[in-house]
């Protein structure tokens, strides 16, 4: 690659202070370190350095979601064709028979696609112009945030929305607040909060499949949905939930990749496992006294039937772990967790006008996670006292 | 047997470059440099002149704000050169041996009492050796410590075998505790490694409490033995000391005479001859490894990896350190080198896949590279893993950036200091210089609250 290399140093003088091009120093700063890890030494402290940078740990996110997308632009194909023919929902093996696969993969990659390409186009406008206006390299933060924006809109989202979206979340969710590591607020989520308050038409959650067929309009409605309007009989089979070929937002519904890529994730060491057990844990604890209760059919529906509904898992997964955004200390990771689980069964169980609880109670959490955190780092400092006081008792 | 002690968290790098325990060399006639810049806290006001000769115990420097802490010459000989740095700071006194050495000879008083000694010490300008807690400066002669901490091994990357450094010296070791426990009203807390101090050196000491740590480093730090002997609180004092300058101070009690010549190791996978050799603090570099080195570009570390200062090829060994590690500059572009996986790279994470491959007890070259660039702290636990303290590491480097002194204080700067954060530093996605931020926080807290 030394022909890459000698054409970066030679147009590197252009972007330099003094340059004709410095204006654009960042970018051409943004894809050099793309392209090579900068030859930049240990001046202070340790000589010598990790491998690991920040861009491997978000690519280490971005491989996990790799087989998410993929899966996610087959089935919005899949369920476009489902509800063309009419099949029923657990009947999945007829549409792929009748359709194709590659038919099918390719309606939902042309849906998909776009989407993707709309989230990443605005994101990164917003994070080059900020880092040129700051005089700050471009952060490799967007790279997650863009794909699970991407993933987490219904595929029917109108791009011109998502455009919008995806630009008041980055500038207000995290450029104000001083760019990657400074914002309370998990930017993806906040997209889609965005959109489910001003648009909520579109993002309702209990119709989120259109399909015209002829002149009549037809609606798939989530399991969610289903759920909550108290309809769980027509809900699809377990199977049909855990494999994923059902109505949702692109990423989220095939649990069974999810749980792959939180296996990848914990392995690698990018996400805490702590969040995310505490998480479960804190859904199971309210969906059994839900059950227990039991005053209405939905408080009915047995609780691991939540992990299967929605975005629960992937909001768990890819949302609650975002290391900038949730609770920093190792107990008030657990307390966080279980207060999401729990905050989104409440939200999904008690309240009938948001279907969907995951987002809504992470974002809450976010909120409240420098509380938590206080609260944790407030012990530490008392216990320190503490034992200064006992120490100077013992002496005197 | 005392508990045993079991650091969980921590890391051993395995870097390739381990000193065997064998003597290559003994240096006598090489000219060696003061260097203030190794004392903290120290204003040298210089006491000699370009050309003047001295003799072993003169003193060179003394410290502007405490005029009775000076550095004395560890060698007889001629004042070369004085370099100065910016605003004329005094960067380095060179001094060119002579043929003969000659010493000066201090008065050991027959009776020892606290004071007597701290005169001794003073005045032979082996005081600089005693340390005190919190911050890790030059003690002040007036406190007295609660306890003396002594960490007889060390940890640290390539770190050399402490009882080969001090072996035949037991009466001169000895010597030095004694000394040393007249100055404390506690104990002095000898604090030993089971399986790395494999002789009977540390554990036939008398006078002293032994304890023992097992564990990867940063088991050997001092301020992980305080942590779980005696946790440090708001006004203690306790004071330390390397277990070489213990020796150093035998040695003066018993002879009358500063001897300052150590063992220190040569390390690092840049250097084709690795060992042990004898020699006075300051040393030119350049004399002990310029016939040993395997290429030029290189990264020469007065100290270890982790904590050591960049002295160059043609600088001069620090006047604390017992070690030279030599490893490869990293002044390189590596193509797509944040996505390659990397397997023949060592990394203790699992984010680059080399611990698909790693043999057990493999070693890695290690070099410079900062392997990407500095960002925001965004991971948050990412530290705790190699930080055994009851500390939030990033709430305290936040305090520091932000200054709050009442909040530093709070979260526990006076238990830890610049080396304890070496290992986050390493680890470090965000390339942040850990002990450099630190070592502002002390500076910090020393200026507002003295």
């Amino acid at each position: 690659m030394n022909w890459l290399r000698s054409f970066l140093d030679k147009i590197k003088p252009n972007f330099e202070k003094g340059g004709k091009l410095y204006f654009l120093h960042s970018t051409f700063e943004a894809f050099e370190v793309f392209f090579f890890v900068p030859n930049k030494v240990t001046e202070k402290g340790s000589h010598i350095r990790d491998y690991v940078d920040l861009k491997r740990l978000m690519t280490h996110v971005l491989i996990a979601l790799v087989p998410i997308v993929l899966f996610g632009m087959f089935n919005v194909g899949l369920q476009h064709y489902r509800l063309q023919l009419g099949i029923e929902i657990d009947a999945w093996g007829q549409v792929v028979k009748e359709a194709g696969f590659w038919r099918i993969f390719w309606y939902g990659f042309l849906r998909v696609l776009p989407i993707i390409i709309v989230s990443y186009v605005c994101g990164l406008a917003v994070e080059f112009a900020s880092a040129q206006i700051r005089h700050h390299q471009v952060n490799e933060g967007f790279l997650v945030t863009g794909m699970l924006i991407a993933l987490i809109v219904p595929p029917t989202i109108p791009l011109w929305m998502l455009a919008v979206a995806t630009i008041f979340a980055v500038i207000f969710g995290k450029e104000v607040f001083g760019g990657t590591g400074m914002n309370f607020l998990n930017p993806a989520l906040l997209t889609r909060a965005f959109l489910f308050f001003a648009y909520p038409a579109s993002m309702t959650g209990d119709a989120v499949w259109i399909v015209n067929k002829g002149l009549d309009v037809i609606s798939g409605p989530t399991p969610l949905a289903l759920a909550a309007q108290n309809q769980f009989a027509q809900a699809p089979s377990l199977l049909t939930m855990t494999l994923g070929f059902i109505p949702g937002s692109i990423g989220e519904t095939s649990k069974i990749l999810i749980v792959l890529a939180a296996f990848y994730l914990i392995f690698t060491g990018v996400v805490n496992l702590r969040i995310i057990i505490s998480t479960l844990i804190g859904a199971t604890a309210m969906g059994l006294i839900f059950n227990l209760w039991g005053a209405n059919e939905y408080m009915q529906i047995p609780f691991y039937y939540h992990f299967f509904f929605g975005g629960f898992l992937f909001g768990t997964v890819f949302m609650a772990t975002d290391p900038v955004t949730s609770a920093q200390t190792p107990i008030g990771k657990i307390l966080y967790g279980l207060l999401i689980g729990i905050l989104c069964m409440l939200i999904r169980v008690v309240n009938p006008a948001y279907p969907e609880g995951a987002m809504l109670a992470i974002l809450l959490m976010n909120v409240f996670a420098p509380l938590i955190d206080h609260v944790v780092i407030q012990q530490n400092i008392n216990r320190r006292k503490k034992r200064a006081l006992l120490s100077q008792t013992i002496k005197s | 047997m005392n508990e045993i002690y079991k650091i969980k968290k921590g890391l051993d790098i395995p870097i390739d470059g381990e000193a065997p325990r064998m003597e290559i060399g003994f240096m006598l006639k090489e000219k060696i440099a003061i260097l203030p810049p190794d004392f903290r806290l120290f204003t040298p006001r210089l006491l000699v002149k370009e050309q003047e000769n001295v003799i072993v115990g003169q003193p060179i420097i003394q410290n502007k704000l405490d005029e009775n802490i000076i550095v004395t010459s560890p060698i007889s000989g001629t004042i070369k050169e004085i370099n100065r740095g910016e605003k004329r700071a005094i960067k380095q006194i060179v001094i060119e041996p002579d043929l003969n050495q000659k010493y000066k000879e201090f008065d050991i008083p027959n009776s020892l009492d606290r004071d007597n000694i701290i005169d001794v010490l003073l005045v032979s300008g082996l005081w600089v050796y005693i340390r005190q807690r919190p911050y890790g400066i030059i003690a002040n002669p007036i406190d007295i410590p609660k306890a003396i901490f002594i960490s007889a091994f060390d940890t640290s990357p390539l770190a050399p075998d402490v009882d080969f450094l001090l072996w035949g010296e037991d009466e001169n070791f000895q010597k030095g505790i004694d000394v040393l426990k007249k100055l404390t009203s506690g104990p002095i807390h000898l604090n030993i490694n089971p399986s790395k101090n494999r002789s009977d050196f540390f554990f036939k000491i008398k006078n002293v409490e032994h304890h023992f740590f097992e564990g990867p480093h940063p088991a050997g730090n001092v301020s992980v033995h305080i942590s779980r002997i005696s946790p440090l609180n708001k006004g203690d004092i306790y004071w330390y000391l390397y277990p070489q300058d213990v020796m150093f101070i035998g040695r003066l009690f018993n002879t009358g005479r500063l001897d300052l010549h150590r063992k220190i190791a040569l390390t690092g996978s840049e250097l084709t001859e690795r060992g042990y050799i004898t020699i006075l603090p300051g040393t030119a570099i350049n004399s002990l490894i310029a016939d040993r080195l395997k290429q030029d570009n290189v990264r020469v570390i007065s100290g270890n990896v982790l904590t050591g200062t960049n002295a160059g090829i043609d600088g001069y060994l620090s006047y604390y350190d017992n070690q030279i590690t030599v490893i490869p500059e990293g002044d390189y572009y590596d193509f797509f080198g944040w996505v390659a996986p990397k397997f023949n790279k060592y990394s203790p994470s699992r984010m680059i896949f080399n611990w698909l491959v790693r043999k057990k007890d493999q070693k890695y070259v290690l070099d410079t590279n900062m392997h990407g660039e500095e960002r925001p702290f965004v991971l948050s636990e990412q530290y705790d893993k190699y930080f055994p303290f009851d500390i939030y590491p990033v709430y305290l480097l936040k305090a520091i950036l932000s200054q709050n002194i009442e909040l530093m204080e709070d979260l526990g700067i006076y238990e830890v200091v610049e080396e304890d954060f070496a290992l986050p530093e390493y680890v470090c996605v965000s390339k942040i210089n850990l002990q450099e931020i630190m070592r502002k926080g002390i500076d910090l807290m020393i200026k507002e609250t003295t």
